[in-house]
């Protein structure tokens, strides 16, 4: 049997790995930056799929020259303190012309326990059903989910 | 060296007289003919018969795939005919190639349809491939200006924008054709995407010849492979998506099946390449109108890209479909089973994904081609890949590809999610020891190893295929492996 029958959400590069250590994040975003792309962390605590803006830690870090590659971790660990039952994700951002987009992002913290997301089907005509992805902690208010590891 | 001249013939008879005058003669190859940016350019590899002057014979393609025909006609005297000749403006031997010649064509802007790839295939390759006094003609590649580039609309969403909608970044992303590919009833079918997808690939895909046959309507096809994206979207909290292949027998069937998979909510439709050019732009319009994802799977394409002296090579089809618009095109694996020489393969990557593509004669490419930004194309790898080969994978075809594994997904001893996942943890462990500066290339079997310690998936699918390769010589090659020397 496979192993990812309990829930992990894998969004992000890196989630089929073992979660990475403080130096693997170091080194990620140390080629981010050797290849002038910026910076920036992001936090939610809203996992649904098609939830393209979690919350800002900050601007973006832009012009960041290789050696403040601890600058970058600084934020990394002040957003994961301020919200340790949050998603948070460290994101580079390429603004070179024809490319303009994100380059690399990756989850760098997780709740302790995931419940992830409840699929709803609705019956509508001619065997065609209609599909619904709920995160189940957004049953609760914003800042109300994923408190102390909990189950919802 | 260009050749130059052609010996002229013993009795020169005027331009306009009745019955039949040299190609050359007629102003179909000017060796002074300065090409205009406006021009289409063509590259054309001839052989011509025993006995044919090169030069004649570049003529004659040029003339017959513009305006002349076997006799001369007075009627050409009612237009500006020469502003409507094509003209032949170089022609050299190909190295290390005995009786096979390149010729150059210039095209005027004015022979083409704006914005119709119909109408530049009927002219460039229509009526040209079937001509006696050649033993074979190939296409080997075009130069399309950017003032008929801008009158296509390109990829529906082109790289950038697939990316942001299925929100993954910097790592190729990873698909599998479901199998088998035919008898499978629309509810095991179904089976398949769902393990797939939620053992961690992006992408299911219907082969090509997966349309509506009597083991599996589409529509039910559709439907459980609905239940199966949905599901593994909600097991894994990622976008997924499954191809929808709505190639079928007329535009009507395919508009239909089309509409339906956007009423059920897929998110990428697909198409094969033997529809024909008029339905494959008809349904990029229709997948930019509705917000589809438009995959083409290049069936068919072996019939007349492979052999090295007769056809149109693989980069021209790339090039036709980039305008037309497709976003993702299947266009080689190198370590496959399928035809692919490396460095042709990354010509047609190129190709597809880069703004501007420099000459570059190693690969395949004649002409410098500007995009003038038309959206990059997803190139897909697909046939006899698998976990074990992901560091060539990675170094050959880069990150914006989306990796095939069909059967090194399904063919899995552990199961199917099983051998998703070891695809999964393979190109993460790969990229990841990329950014982290490692020679990932020749460590590559070393990186994979570490990863399946902590992997049994992946551990047993690096057994199970380890010694798989499809060793065998590309009939489609390069002719200029270094900087051509002048024959």
């Amino acid at each position: 049997m496979s192993r990812r029958l309990t829930l992990r959400i894998t969004q992000g590069t890196f989630s089929f790995l073992p979660d990475l250590t403080d130096e693997q994040i170091a080194a990620q975003i140390r080629y981010a930056l050797e290849r002038g792309w910026a910076m920036s962390v992001e936090y939610t605590d809203d996992p649904h799929p098609r939830n393209p803006y979690w919350e800002m830690w900050g601007l973006p870090m832009f012009d960041l020259p290789v050696e403040d590659v601890a600058l970058v971790m600084r934020e990394v660990r002040a957003c994961r303190e301020a919200y340790p039952n949050h998603y948070v994700k460290v994101i580079a951002y390429d603004a070179s012309y024809g490319r303009q987009t994100t380059a690399l992002s990756f989850i760098v913290n997780r709740p302790a326990h995931e419940p992830g997301l409840r699929l709803e089907r609705v019956d509508a005509h001619d065997r065609v059903m209609r599909y619904r992805l709920h995160p189940y902690a957004a049953d609760k208010p914003v800042g109300a989910r994923y408190l102390n590891g909990s189950q919802p | 060296m260009a050749i130059s001249t052609s010996p002229a013939p013993q009795v020169k008879k005027g331009r306009w007289a009745s019955g039949v005058t040299p190609y050359a003669e007629m102003g179909y190859f000017d060796a002074d003919y300065v090409p205009r940016d406006t021009d289409i350019l063509a590259a054309f590899r001839i052989t011509p018969q025993p006995g044919v002057d090169p030069v004649e014979a570049a003529a004659a393609v040029a003339g017959e795939s513009s305006t002349a025909t076997w006799t001369v006609v007075w009627t050409d005297r009612l237009t500006a005919h020469e502003h409507y000749q094509a003209k032949a403006y170089e022609v050299s031997p190909v190295p290390g190639r005995e009786g096979e010649y390149i010729a150059k064509i210039a095209y005027d802007l004015d022979l083409f349809e704006e914005g119709s790839i119909a109408n530049m295939t009927s002219s460039i390759i229509g009526n040209v491939f079937g001509f006696k006094a050649l033993k074979a003609l190939r296409l080997e590649d075009l130069r399309i200006p950017t003032q008929y580039v801008k009158t296509f609309q390109g990829p529906p969403h082109g790289i950038v924008m697939e990316r942001e909608y299925l929100d993954k970044f910097g790592r190729p992303l990873l698909g599998a054709t479901v199998k088998p590919k035919l008898g499978l009833s629309a509810r095991n079918y179904g089976r398949v995407v769902y393990e797939a997808l939620r053992g961690g690939l992006d992408f299911t895909k219907d082969d090509e010849n997966i349309n509506s046959q009597p083991f599996m309507r589409w529509r039910d096809r559709y439907l459980y492979a609905t239940e199966g994206v949905n599901r593994a979207s909600a097991a894994t909290g990622e976008v997924k998506g499954h191809y929808m292949n709505v190639t079928a027998a007329t535009m009507e069937d395919m508009y239909e099946r089309a509409e339906f998979a956007k009423e059920i909510g897929s998110l990428i439709i697909m198409m094969d390449l033997t529809v024909g050019y008029t339905a494959m732009q008809s349904m990029s319009k229709w997948a930019r109108r509705n917000g589809m994802i438009l995959h083409l799977h290049r069936a068919g394409h072996g019939t007349y890209t492979r052999q090295k002296t007769h056809g149109v090579s693989f980069r021209v089809i790339a090039k036709w479909c980039r305008l037309l618009g497709v976003d993702h095109l299947h266009a080689g694996t190198v370590v496959g089973k399928l035809e692919g020489d490396p460095s042709m393969i990354e010509g047609y990557y190129d190709t597809l994904r880069l703004d501007h593509v420099p000459e570059n004669l190693q690969n395949g490419i004649y002409f410098d081609q500007d995009w003038a930004s038309l959206p990059a194309v997803m190139p897909v790898a697909s046939g006899g890949i698998h976990a074990g080969q992901m560091h060539q994978l990675l170094r050959y075809l880069g990150e914006d590809v989306v990796l095939q594994f069909g059967c090194g997904t399904i063919g899995h001893p552990m199961g199917i999610a099983a051998g998703a996942t070891a695809n999964r943890v393979a190109v993460e462990a790969m990229i990841q020891a990329r950014n982290e500066g490692r020679d990932y290339f020749q460590e590559g079997p070393d990186i994979l190893a570490d990863a399946a310690k902590g992997c049994p998936e992946l551990n047993a699918a690096l057994q199970v295929w380890k010694d798989v390769t499809f060793d065998f010589q590309s009939t489609d090659t390069p002719d200029y492996v270094l900087t051509p020397t002048p024959v």
